[in-house]
């Protein structure tokens, strides 16, 4: 049986970019480990030359001329609509670099 | 007022004028507002319903009110995907199936309450308070798609929309007694709904028969240029009378025996029908939840990757514990060291799946199945068990995992006074070989819509 470690549940949960408490991080590791052990079942099947399936389409390279869908673009004004915060017409986001400390 | 239940009464009413759409929408209203402790709505879009009757277009859903399940976006009108991370968000813009609806007549009255993100299979899992079955308030409504089959059963809207990505239309529809369809994969366009699964989501219809599924599905499918999985495809027909093939991998241990007796009652008025009914196998359905749930959660985890409250909606923290639960599942059988033992392995037995339906369709037209091992169960249940909550999907995945049609149809009722039921499924574009059968066996059993209350 699989069991997940409390690490592995911790660098999934950053690689997902969740964060959790402790008490989650317990919870998750119990739940996880119910369920990883539950779908390790698949390993009894037989797959020696069959191919994966990734959609039920059959279809392939659909493609479109490239012209501008009217239709299907927003404004500047309904794209920023879902939010407070924005400024001169853009999103505002936390700065993600910091000012060099060693100048 | 007396409610018309079917598309056909809807219009004929209004031709006569026994009511105007105006007097119609006001009595939906005002039903809803009696049934609040269903909790089958989490937004009433009353007054632009009021608006659309006075600007109201005649189509072929004339008169057809309509509620969508919280995951369709829709100009102006809040959707939320029943998840706090978007409790304020206001769509620019109309998925494919809620502006074809109104272009064809329909009004739309609100959006109805869902596990979030679509994630469940009772509607407990909903930031916005379970809905309740309104056969029996202590027993849950079904899910994902719970309020839209709650409205349907209760008469507070005609017909209702939902997502079946595992099951999440034909088992609310099943417990709540009314008629649940899951198209063909790529039928309908997914074009402006909250996605779950992408290889996996199916949008479709809930009412309180075949024939009003059958109007609305003709309204909804086609290609729309949005989504490029959509193709418009020639119906497959059956070669000669309606071939039925019973699986017996369906009818294993943890079965309600009353779930049991009433396909097989099922399967007898389709025989005295002078349908062929024929016992077939399908060896790997017993793998098809556990493919579900490698890839509904891997996709779930890429889709859910876009919430990061920059754009629209709230951070990652306001995610609730499902959504989480399944975000971490995907990473994790995504991850490196992982992928090919889960996913890739997942993918493969995906395509002995399809095989196993690919060959049944060889010898049969329909495949006739229970949609759920039990009735509705009780609220709180299942809630605290993931694997036991996971496992209400174990007959209805199967479809999902193949991209094929289903429909969820009403029979009766159990000992306890749940309704009772079975589906339909056909290979890819035969929806109107289910819609034949099962209007078939509407008069067979001379079956009368019929709200809870």
């Amino acid at each position: 049986m699989t069991k997940l470690s409390k690490a592995e549940v911790l660098h999934v949960a950053q690689l997902a970019k969740i964060k959790l408490t402790d008490g989650e991080v317990e919870k998750y590791a119990k739940q996880l480990t119910g369920v990883v052990d539950f779908i390790g079942e698949l390993s009894e099947v037989d797959t020696n030359g069959i191919e994966p399936t990734s959609q039920t389409t059959g279809l392939e390279n659909i493609n479109r001329p490239d012209n501008v869908k009217a239709e299907a673009i927003l404004t500047q004004d309904q794209v920023l609509s879902g939010n407070d915060k924005t400024f001169n017409g853009y999103f505002k986001v936390d700065a993600i670099l910091a000012e060099r400390s060693d100048k | 007022m007396k409610l018309p239940l079917t598309i056909k009464e809807t219009q004929e009413g209004l031709k006569k004028g026994e009511y105007s759409l105006m007097e119609l929408t006001a009595e939906y209203v005002k039903r809803i507002n009696k049934e609040k402790d269903l909790n089958a709505f989490i937004t009433v879009s009353e007054d632009s319903a009021y608006e659309a009757v006075k600007n109201s277009v005649s189509g072929p859903l004339s008169g057809v009110v309509v509620s969508h399940k919280d995951l369709f976006l829709t100009k102006g009108i809040r959707t939320t995907a029943a998840s706090k991370v978007l409790e304020s968000f206001v769509p620019e813009y109309s998925s494919t199936v809620v502006s074809r609806m109104e272009k064809a007549g329909a009004i739309t009255i609100g959006k109805t309450n869902c596990d979030a993100w679509a994630h469940g299979a009772s509607g407990e899992n909903s930031d916005f308070g379970p809905s309740k079955n309104p056969w029996n308030k202590s027993y849950v409504p079904g899910g994902s798609s719970s309020g839209s089959a709650v409205a349907v059963s209760a008469g507070l809207s005609l017909v209702s929309t939902g997502t079946d990505t595992g099951g999440s239309i034909r088992q609310p529809a099943s417990f709540c007694g009314v008629v649940g369809l899951k198209p063909t994969y790529g039928a309908v366009s997914r074009y402006g709904i909250v996605a779950m699964a992408s290889s996996l989501d199916s949008p479709g219809v809930i009412s309180l028969t075949v024939a009003d599924a059958k109007a609305v599905f003709d309204v909804i499918k086609g290609e729309d240029g949005f989504d490029s999985t959509v193709k418009n495809s020639p119906p497959v027909k059956p070669k000669g009378k309606i071939k039925i093939g019973i699986p017996k991998e369906y009818f294993g241990g943890g079965l309600d025996p009353e779930v049991e007796k009433c396909v097989m009652e099922a399967s007898r008025v389709f025989a005295k029908e002078g349908m062929e009914i024929v016992d077939i196998s399908l060896p790997h359905t017993k793998y098809a939840i556990d493919v579900y749930y490698i890839i509904q959660p891997a996709e779930v985890a890429s889709n859910l990757g876009r919430y990061d409250g920059i754009r629209y909606g709230g951070d990652r923290s306001a995610f609730g514990p499902e959504a989480v639960r399944r975000i971490m599942l995907g990473t994790y059988v995504l991850s490196a060291g992982y992928y090919d033992a889960y996913y890739l392995k997942a993918q493969k037995v995906r395509s002995r799946i399809i095989e196993d339906f690919n060959q049944a369709f060889r010898k049969v037209d329909l495949i006739l199945a229970p949609v759920s091992p039990t009735p509705a169960f009780k609220l709180g249940e299942k809630s605290e068990d993931p694997v036991k909550m996971y496992l209400a999907d174990i007959l209805t995945a199967p479809a999902n995992v193949s991209g094929i049609p289903g429909i969820a149809l009403p029979f009766g009722f159990s000992k306890s006074h749940l309704p009772l039921g079975f589906q339909l499924l056909g290979p890819r574009y035969s929806e109107d070989t289910l819609f034949e059968a099962g209007e078939m066996f509407e008069r067979a059993t001379d079956y009368k819509p019929k709200l809870a209350i």
